[in-house]
């Protein structure tokens, strides 16, 4: 009786999460339906017209798609030399030293820092640093962006791929040593080939991570609705426009914000789904 | 333990006690917690008279600055008990929704703050301003810019503007002025919450605006007046339709609001052709539904909704306006919303008398 009432606990609570996810996806596309409707899928993926003249107005999420890729991708590419060289760190060097636990619970820290706190300290520190290198006149701009999406998303990075590393077979690495190869050697020749599909998702995660950040991003990219011609001009990313325009939006805007959220939630999803089956392969190897 | 809940006990009636003693200005009845959403432009006289009002009535006043727009929205989803909008309802607003009375709070300006080293006074004129915005003049030297402002050391740098990224109250008032003042604007632009602002950048709320001007060298933005004087960011004389260049203060916005007032108050005073008038001058308004019984709202709620729109527009709390930098209202208007305030029903019965 006891086991009955157990499993059908278990059950019910297993079965809330599918139901909210549902729930979610239902309401994006039924409020979305009337933007795409009005404006016809691919015509909104694919116009770059973010305009509220009353009567003419016009909608299309491409300068956000490009927004939003362009800060996650340059912000993977930011975040490689920190967390790579950590992960190499805890997972492999210092293996199980006093400090590699110190720097992995400090890089873990950063994981738990409010992203407004990130917004801050990108605008009042590092925008007057980008103004004074005369990289932009304005600071703000996709590339400010980037570089603080980048030591966000950090944590994410290393810790994952460094238990990738750690799981890297012993046996492995000593038949390598005993051959002669040498630790850098052993690195790029054992562990990378053995871990690699692992840490290739842990990155992968990490720019589900990025994809979404919303306040740090806002404060920093200069929310210019135009797609940006160079990584030091201003745009504008899909979570930024939903939280700037959301408040005040209604009919056909308000339906275009959420078709936003939703294709934003699509990217995401199939993003984290590249990662799942990329970490499922890394365990069968 | 007995003891401790003794204390805890008398501790509670003397709180409640305090509580009850506090509200001997409203008629008796019990103290109400009111919620508001909307403008952030008058926030900062909001959040005096808000407290003020708590101490001399017993009501709670609530109010969320999540920007003109938002406010209204929530209004019309009856999830509040007013809204407060920098901009009036156009008819066609005012046509979805049920009747709703607007209340002029106080008056403010809009300033245009700049960020240039070594510049102390800066004139412009509406159609620079806007030939500025709509990114024709670029650099800091250009020649309209010097014709106006011939003593000013002007740097040869680019220009970069700063607007909302948020519909906004604020945004309505600026391009309203503009539109005005500039026929090219009016073609290209026009007015509304959100603009299509061709170059510069963004930032959400007037906090936000305020914040990237005073951290970054080159920038001009329109921010509520109250927002300049909190960070000391200078700001510019506007020329106003009788050829004075005129600072916001008090005395100038009032200036503004000089001519005609409609009966349901909803009128622009940008522009204004009176002397010393500030140009980018506006009146506030909070909002409510003439009709108060709504999403099971209590009479006693409806009562301390109109307490508070009184008090605002009483003198005690007009007196505070100016020192928040603010304007207060015109006799006129004040006048008008008392009226205006007497249409309010509960159930189709009038509450004030």
């Amino acid at each position: 009786m006891n086991d009955k009432l157990y499993k059908i606990l278990l059950f019910v609570a297993a079965l809330i999460m599918p139901i909210v996810c549902g729930g979610v996806v239902y309401a994006l596309v039924t409020d979305a339906y009337e933007a795409f409707e009005h404006f016809g899928f691919f015509k909104f993926l694919t116009s770059s017209e973010w305009s509220y003249t009353e009567g003419a107005e016009q909608y299309g999420a491409l300068p956000f798609i490009t927004g939003t890729l362009m800060t996650t991708l340059l912000a993977l590419i930011f975040c490689i030399p920190f967390s790579l060289p950590v992960a190499l760190f805890v997972g492999e060097y210092f293996k199980g030293t006093k400090i590699a636990a110190i720097l992995s619970t400090v890089t873990d820290l950063l994981a738990g820092i409010p992203s407004i706190i990130y917004g801050l300290w990108g605008f009042y520190t590092l925008r007057p640093l980008v103004m004074a290198l005369n990289i932009s006149p304005q600071g703000s701009g996709i590339l400010t962006a980037s570089l603080v999406l980048a030591i966000m998303i950090v944590p994410y990075a290393a810790s994952l791929s460094a238990e990738f590393i750690k799981m890297v077979p012993n046996d492995l690495k000593e038949g390598a040593y005993s051959l002669g190869a040498t630790r850098a050697e052993v690195i790029r020749k054992v562990v990378f080939p053995v871990a690699g599909s692992g840490i290739f998702s842990s990155y992968i995660l990490a720019i589900g991570r990025a994809l979404g950040e919303t306040m740090t991003v806002t404060m920093l990219i200069g929310n210019t609705n135009n797609i940006p011609d160079s990584i030091t001009s201003t745009g504008n990313s899909m979570a930024s426009i939903i939280a700037n325009q959301f408040g005040e939006a209604d009919d056909l805007k308000l339906s275009s914000l959420i078709a936003i959220g939703l294709i934003l939630f699509l990217i995401t999803a199939f993003i984290n789904l590249i990662g799942k089956i990329m970490i499922k392969r890394a365990r069968i190897a | 333990m007995k003891k401790v809940f003794k204390s805890v006990m008398a501790l509670t009636i003397a709180l409640a006690m305090v509580a009850c003693g506090g509200n001997a200005n409203n008629g008796g009845r019990e103290s109400q917690e009111l919620s508001g959403a909307g403008a952030t432009f008058p926030l900062p006289f909001y959040n005096v008279v808000f407290e003020q009002f708590g101490q001399v009535n017993g009501d709670q006043v609530a109010y969320g600055g999540i920007g003109s727009g938002g406010g209204v929205r929530n209004l019309r989803d009856k999830i509040v008990d007013f809204a407060g909008s920098d901009a009036f309802l156009s008819d066609k607003e005012m046509a979805e929704m049920a009747p709703v009375v607007h209340i002029p709070t106080c008056m403010g300006a809009v300033v245009v703050a700049y960020n240039l080293d070594g510049v102390k006074e800066l004139k412009l004129s509406g159609e620079v301003i806007a030939q500025i915005f709509a990114g024709e003049i670029k650099m800091w030297n250009d020649e309209r810019l010097v014709a106006l402002n011939p003593d000013a050391k002007l740097p040869a740098e680019a220009i970069i503007p700063v607007y909302r990224s948020d519909g906004s109250g604020t945004t309505f008032v600026f391009t309203d002025y503009l539109t005005k003042a500039s026929s090219m604007w009016r073609e290209k632009f026009g007015t509304g919450k959100s603009v299509n602002f061709p170059s510069g950048q963004a930032a959400k709320g007037n906090p936000g605006v305020a914040g990237v001007i005073k951290q970054t060298k080159n920038t001009i933005g329109y921010v509520g007046s109250e927002y300049a004087f909190a960070q000391k960011i200078p700001y510019a004389r506007i020329q106003n339709p009788r050829g004075e260049f005129v600072l916001p203060s008090s005395a100038t916005i009032s200036a503004a609001a000089s001519g005609v007032i409609p009966a349901d108050t909803r009128c622009s005073i940008t522009n204004a052709d009176a002397a010393g008038a500030y140009p980018i001058s506006t009146f506030t308004w909070m909002i409510i539904y003439k009709e108060q019984n709504y999403s099971d709202r209590s009479k006693e709620q409806a009562m301390a909704t109109l307490d508070l729109l009184k008090y605002i527009l009483s003198d005690e709390a007009q007196h505070i306006t100016s020192e928040v930098h603010y304007a207060p209202l015109p006799a006129k208007a004040k006048e008008l919303s008392i009226t205006n305030l007497k249409t309010v029903t509960y159930d189709g019965v009038a509450i004030l008398q």
